[in-house]
């Protein structure tokens, strides 16, 4: 499942970067079935040699639905934080301060380029520092 | 009873192995879906067991995307070598291609070199193969269980597998390459992508010794069988005895460079403190590091976990792995009394100095209670576990004693 572009189309980042990374997304979830474990594609060739054949692979890698919950409160973190990754990453982090978080933060922004408006960062950190993850 | 072989189900196993009355397993899971507790001290520490991701079996689930998947516990306990299927996975970027096409598939070796070679499968299937059992562990395994806590991928210690690599020495290719004087490292690119432009594409190198150490190896089979996509098919890098993060999967592109690699990922990220331990105290700064480089041993158990019960006054049989990070296992020692005394357990079948190496002993319990056991390993370069494990800011090289406490009943 992609992230919905109707809840991450805001008018607070550059846009054209937000829809280039949702254009890779559905992109990359462009089927729905995760049923199936295709693994080798009989539509793609094979190669052989000394003994060994390797088969080409077609997969469909899950893409991550959950969301933040708090409603309004949820929406920076909700708009800007998923384009790169599933909320998973976050979840899982310990409980960390105000001061860690924004420092994640920053770094998200300046390192790895999240495009992630200035006006947005301090209530993203707020909710991060006051989330609890629970057990 | 062979403790090194079995075919039953683990749980099954474990319980008749050991005489217990009923195991509490605490930290194992349930074998179909639902929940593990990962025991990370503050939490959180629940996480989902997926079957969702494609050529995988039951994972632990630390991120969907790009996926961080952690092996369950109880893989190690079945064998010395991990199964594809269910060998821990791990991206930084989530722009991963999901259609590869093997016949069209290049691998390009260029920079600081005489002629810049483009590769296919075919290339590297004539080419002399070698095979090697190497343990791949995550520089971050182990990460939540760090005190105090520290932010990353929050792995219980599963963030490592163990297999049979087949492929070819990248000595053989560079040597093909015709590696230029001057030339000072190798760096090595795969077909994942960041999401957003300008971020840093994620590039790992070694230097040009290292690199041509006829160790290291462009691998296109694990335990018998191409990769797994999400393990990299179809062609990683391995560098026995050294961290995952140098071994890139889906690699396409190796550049022998003539200067010293500044790229984010080697001058930033996958930075440790630098002595021995990667150990510094909480909160301490200016502390100079270098980027993590070679493995430490490491010795788990893996036929009892944290609440495990147990026949008391008896001798049971407990087992588990080990392995000697940069080098081979030179033994793997037991104690029930808090590290006072040490007993010598029984190494299995040495697949190799880089490989797990199962081992096993006969422990005494006492009578009816509480009691932990603990296990470390000393490897043939003599470094032996740590009592008090290390600190330092990215969660890096975890290696301390490892305890688990059973009831005696």
């Amino acid at each position: 499942m992609s992230v919905s572009p109707s809840a991450v189309t805001r008018a607070t980042r550059p846009a054209s970067v937000l829809l280039a990374a949702l254009a890779v997304i559905a992109a990359l979830s462009a089927r729905t079935s995760l049923a199936e474990q295709p693994g080798p594609d009989a539509n793609l060739p094979t190669v052989e040699g000394g003994g060994v054949t390797l088969h080409s692979v077609s997969v469909d890698l899950p893409d991550g639905d959950r969301t933040f919950a708090g409603g309004q409160a949820a929406d920076p973190i909700n708009n800007n934080c998923l384009a790169c990754h599933s909320a998973g990453m976050i979840l899982t982090q310990p409980r960390l301060s105000e001061v860690e978080w924004r420092a994640i933060v920053d770094k998200m922004r300046h390192t790895y380029k999240a495009p992630v408006a200035t006006e947005d960062a301090p209530a993203i950190v707020d909710y991060l520092a006051t989330m609890n993850f629970g057990k | 009873m062979n403790v090194f072989e079995s075919s039953l189900p683990t749980r099954r196993r474990f319980l008749g192995g050991v005489g217990m009355l009923g195991a509490t397993a605490a930290a194992f899971p349930a074998s179909a879906g639902g929940l593990v507790d990962l025991g990370l001290p503050g939490g959180p520490s629940r996480r989902d067991l997926t079957t969702a991701f494609p050529q995988k079996g039951q994972m632990i689930l630390q991120r969907t995307r790009p996926a961080l998947l952690e092996t369950p516990f109880e893989v190690f306990d079945r064998g010395v070598f991990t199964p594809n299927e269910q060998f821990f996975v791990r991206w930084h970027w989530s722009v991963i291609p999901q259609r590869i096409d093997v016949a069209a598939f290049r691998v390009t070796v260029r920079g600081h070199v005489n002629n810049t070679l483009s590769l296919s499968m075919v290339d590297l299937l004539a080419m002399p193969r070698v095979e090697l059992a190497a343990v791949n562990q995550c520089s971050g395994n182990s990460r939540g269980f760090f005190q105090p806590r520290v932010p990353g991928g929050q792995w219980a210690n599963g963030a490592m597998g163990n297999a049979r690599w087949t492929g070819v020495r990248l000595r053989e290719v560079l040597d093909r390459a015709g590696v230029k004087p001057g030339a000072v490292a190798v760096r090595f690119d795969g077909l994942d992508q960041p999401v957003v432009d300008g971020a840093p594409d994620f590039i790992k190198s070694v230097g040009i010794d290292h690199a041509r150490d006829g160790e290291l190896m462009l691998a296109f089979q694990m335990n018998g069988e191409q990769l797994p996509l999400l393990n990299g098919f179809p062609l990683r890098l391995v560098v026995p005895g050294w961290y995952s993060t140098y071994w890139v999967k889906m690699l396409n592109d190796i550049e022998v460079l003539a200067a010293p690699d500044e790229n984010f990922w080697m001058k930033t990220a996958y930075r440790i403190p630098d002595n021995p331990r990667a150990d510094v105290r909480p909160g301490e700064s200016g502390v100079k590091t270098v980027p993590i480089n070679r493995m430490v041993p490491r010795s788990f158990f893996t036929n009892v976990t944290n609440g495990t019960v147990v026949s008391s006054g008896a001798n049971i049989a407990i087992r588990g792995i080990a392995f000697g990070g940069d080098c081979g296992v030179s033994q793997v020692e037991v104690s029930a009394d808090g590290g006072r005394n040490w007993q010598k357990s029984d190494l299995g079948r040495d697949e190799g100095t880089y490989s797990f190496r199962q081992w096993s002993a006969r422990v005494a319990t006492p009578n009816a209670g509480k009691f932990v056991l603990q296990v470390r390993c000393t490897n043939t370069k003599g470094a032996v576990q740590p009592a008090a494990p290390n600190w330092n800011g990215g969660g890096y090289m975890r290696n301390v004693i490892e305890s688990v406490e059973l009831t005696a009943a």
